[in-house]
């Protein structure tokens, strides 16, 4: 096991080496970021088309309308949801050891967010009118239906996306506040006089700061498991056979949970080595990160065997049609990849030697993405080729390039806003890291304090 | 609007379930005296087309050619679904008792599934009992087409008025000029003939009087060689789509109809996927063979 974050670090040290990351990266940091900008040009010549042209280049047809998009939409949603979980809910529960680490898992969470809400765009017919789904006053009281779960998902996503930006900046105002006193020219310093609000850190400042970082966390945890339960009523409060199911919201939060935790490892790894955090980012904090995500690999686990027991023994001809179709049918093989990538691989994750040896974690937490990726597209598409209606059973409807090619650029869009962001803001949290190295030192020093006394006690007997 | 005119007109804007507050055959809070249906006689059906093709000329519905066709993009609004009869196993089929037609079109359900769903409301329930379709107010999520059970909504996916020449000239002079051309990205169905139906209200309120059966038929209904639709007024006694719909004792608003013990053998009518509860406004009669296979 690797060593933890040093007590005695400097906190002109701890600047230093932050600050450092914003300035000279490895090398791998241009190469990231040049085959981020390349998948994001497939995805806009992809998309340029298909709004030219029109969604048939998408290579949908009358039962399969939803397709890839849909499926990649929920996870790019479900992927956000553990930024919150790792700053606001262990921030309320004191767990220090996420201060290092959860800056970046909230830009995970607004870039993930952002990513997903154009796939909702990416996805509709007619992207110029989708100010519609707003409800902007209108002289003619034409009102969106406000019945429609497509309808919560917007203003869900949007409360979400909003919050979680807020919750982002201000967790972020003192170490802008750093950066700005640290930088004397060029954009930089303009951008950080600006952000840091005319941070100086005084006692009023931080008493305000605290009570209002405090109050959004409280605020966001409700909204996360929200999020992604009303995403799940997009489809569980539909009727159709094998997504109305009453335990889809916290399946998908938890799958949410769970690939969230997964990319935090993925990206946990690449920042790490990229931007020279290794001093930070420590395996200890790795080993904790990896043990939470076998949980939630659990818990997820479990809701899915629910939902298939209730299936399996419900009278919903439907239903269990479609679950024997994703079991044997043409999707077996994702079905199946989806049950050992989410299911079998995490048990990878409980080997304590594998828990800190960085190439083993990355491969494993990449598979688990992919497994929660096929569990997203296994979600989606049986449903469609396989409906109530046996007339419009559909055995070849298979995504075309474009979709695919929007899918894969999604994640170069993904991966550009992250590596920008990093790039620009400090990813590890400073202030919270010298709080972290403080309360340490402190604890250290009254152990010491106590072995002495007890010494001095004995050594008086 | 307002909040106090949202909440003033609450019961307004909220859909009650079609069961709640319409026993037929009271109907009272319906909102007109028209409520149209349609039957369709399957022994009758022969399964020759022509009730699509003339879908096809009424509702300007582009012709999407046989590779979009075979991708499943085709966009009839109404399709006839052919069955076999499955003898030994699964599999095998017998061509001794020729196949089954089954005319298929939107159900213009009471409570359909589809309407709910739509974030834009572009899809709402007529007055006279139909599933709008507002082309303008379309924004192409296709939810609704997510939750039809019926798959009977098409979707635009190309621009084929203009990019994809679904009507070559001189086709394009025989467009119907009483309705629109849609473009991409716009979910569209069969509308009962929505144009036809509108006339024929206006013209029986001009000059006083009940629709009646007389007044309009639907293309498809005007096409079929052997009768086998019926298209009217279900609220009107007299019409003919409601002396059926009583004759085979199915009733809109009930989900399972209860028919009398006595004749429901010999009783034909029925309505597909009645157990999801959209309550469909068109009724089917099974077809009668000579020998029960």
């Amino acid at each position: 096991m690797g060593k933890d974050i040093r007590e005695d670090i400097a906190w002109a040290q701890i600047n230093k080496d932050v600050l450092k990351s914003l300035e000279s990266p490895r090398k791998l940091y241009w190469v990231i970021l040049l085959v981020a900008i390349a998948m994001v040009g497939v995805a806009v010549g992809c998309e340029i088309y298909q709004y030219n042209v029109g969604l048939g280049v998408g290579n949908f047809d009358n039962p399969n309308v939803w397709g890839l998009y849909i499926a990649t939409f929920i996870f790019w949603i479900g992927m956000s949801h553990s930024g919150t979980l790792l700053s606001a809910i262990l921030h309320l529960m004191h767990a220090d050891w996420r201060k290092p680490i959860y800056r970046f898992a909230e830009a995970m969470t607004t870039f993930s967010l952002m990513t997903a809400g154009l796939f909702v765009m990416v996805h509709l017919g007619r992207l110029w009118q989708v100010y519609y789904a707003l409800p902007y006053p209108s002289e003619r009281w034409v009102w969106p239906n406000f019945q429609s779960p497509l309808l919560w998902d917007a203003m869900a996503i949007f409360t979400y996306l909003s919050s979680s930006v807020l919750f982002l900046y201000i967790g972020s105002i003192p170490d802008l506040a750093i950066c700005r006193d640290n930088i004397h020219q060029g954009w930089r310093k303009k951008l950080y006089t600006l952000l840091a609000l005319g941070w100086e850190g005084t006692d009023r400042q931080w008493r305000n700061f605290r009570i209002t970082y405090l109050t959004i966390a409280c605020f966001l945890i409700p909204l996360a498991v929200s999020v992604h339960s009303i995403v799940a009523s997009d489809f569980a409060m539909s009727q159709q056979p094998g997504w109305h199911v009453t335990s889809f919201p916290p399946y998908f939060v938890a799958g949410a949970l769970y690939s969230g935790c997964a990319a935090i490892i993925t990206l946990f790894i690449i920042l790490r080595y990229v931007f020279r955090f290794e001093e930070y980012m420590t395996l200890p904090i790795l080993r904790k990160t990896v043990r939470l995500t076998f949980a939630i690999a659990m818990v997820w686990t479990y809701l899915n065997c629910i939902e298939f027991a209730a299936t399996w023994y419900s009278h919903d001809e439907a239903a269990k049609a479609v679950l024997i179709e994703k079991a044997t049918g043409r999707f077996a093989p994702f079905f199946w990849g989806m049950i050992f990538c989410g299911s079998v691989v995490p048990f990878a994750l409980m080997v304590k030697k594998w828990q800190t040896s960085i190439p083993v974690m990355f491969a494993v937490s990449l598979l688990l993405n992919l497994g929660m990726w096929l569990e997203r597209w296994m979600i989606v598409a049986p449903t469609f080729s396989h409906g109530y209606y046996p007339w419009t059973w559909d055995e070849h409807m298979w995504p075309s390039m474009v979709q695919w090619g929007i899918v894969f650029g999604s994640f170069g869009w993904f991966t550009l806003l992250f590596m920008v962001f990093c790039k620009v803001v400090p990813s590890v949290s400073m202030y919270e890291v010298k709080e972290m190295v403080y309360h340490r030192s402190l604890a250290k020093k009254k152990e010491e304090q106590a072995v002495k006394e007890e010494l001095a006690v004995k050594g008086a007997n | 609007m307002s909040v106090s005119n949202l909440l003033e007109n609450w019961s307004k804007f909220r859909h009650t379930h079609p069961v709640d507050d319409k026993g037929h055959p009271d109907w009272e809070a319906y909102p007109s005296d028209i409520k149209w249906a349609m039957s369709i006689d399957l022994d009758a059906c022969t399964g020759c087309n022509a009730c699509s093709v003339a879908c096809y000329a009424e509702n300007n519905l582009p012709v999407v050619g046989k590779e979009k066709y075979s991708h499943g993009q085709a966009m009839h609004w109404m399709r006839i679904e052919r069955y076999w009869d499955e003898t030994a196993g699964v599999g095998e089929f017998s061509a001794d008792q020729g196949a089954r037609f089954l005319p298929m079109m939107c159900q213009q359900c009471e409570a359909a599934p589809c309407e709910t769903v739509c974030p834009v409301g572009a899809t709402n329930h007529t007055e006279d009992g139909l599933n709008s379709q507002i082309y303008n107010r379309c924004i192409g999520s296709r939810y609704c087409s997510a939750n039809c059970p019926y798959k009977v909504r098409y979707f635009n996916w190309y621009n084929y008025p203009e990019q994809e020449n679904a009507w070559p000239s001189p086709l394009n002079q025989q467009l119907n000029p009483d309705l629109t051309v849609r473009t991409k990205g716009v979910m569209e169905k069969c509308t009962f003939c929505k144009q036809r139906t509108y006339t024929a209200r206006n013209n029986a309120k001009t000059e006083g009087r009940p629709v009646q059966d007389s007044d309009v038929q639907t293309a498809c209904q005007e096409a079929c060689p052997v009768g086998a639709i019926t298209f009217g007024n279900l609220f009107n006694p007299e019409s003919q789509v409601a002396k059926q719909w009583q004759s085979q004792q199915v009733e809109l608003t009930k989900e399972v109809q209860d028919k009398d013990e006595k004749e429901g053998n010999r009783l034909r009518g029925y309505r597909i996927l009645e157990e999801l509860r959209p309550y469909p406004s068109v009724m089917y009669l099974e077809r009668v063979r000579e020998s029960a296979v």
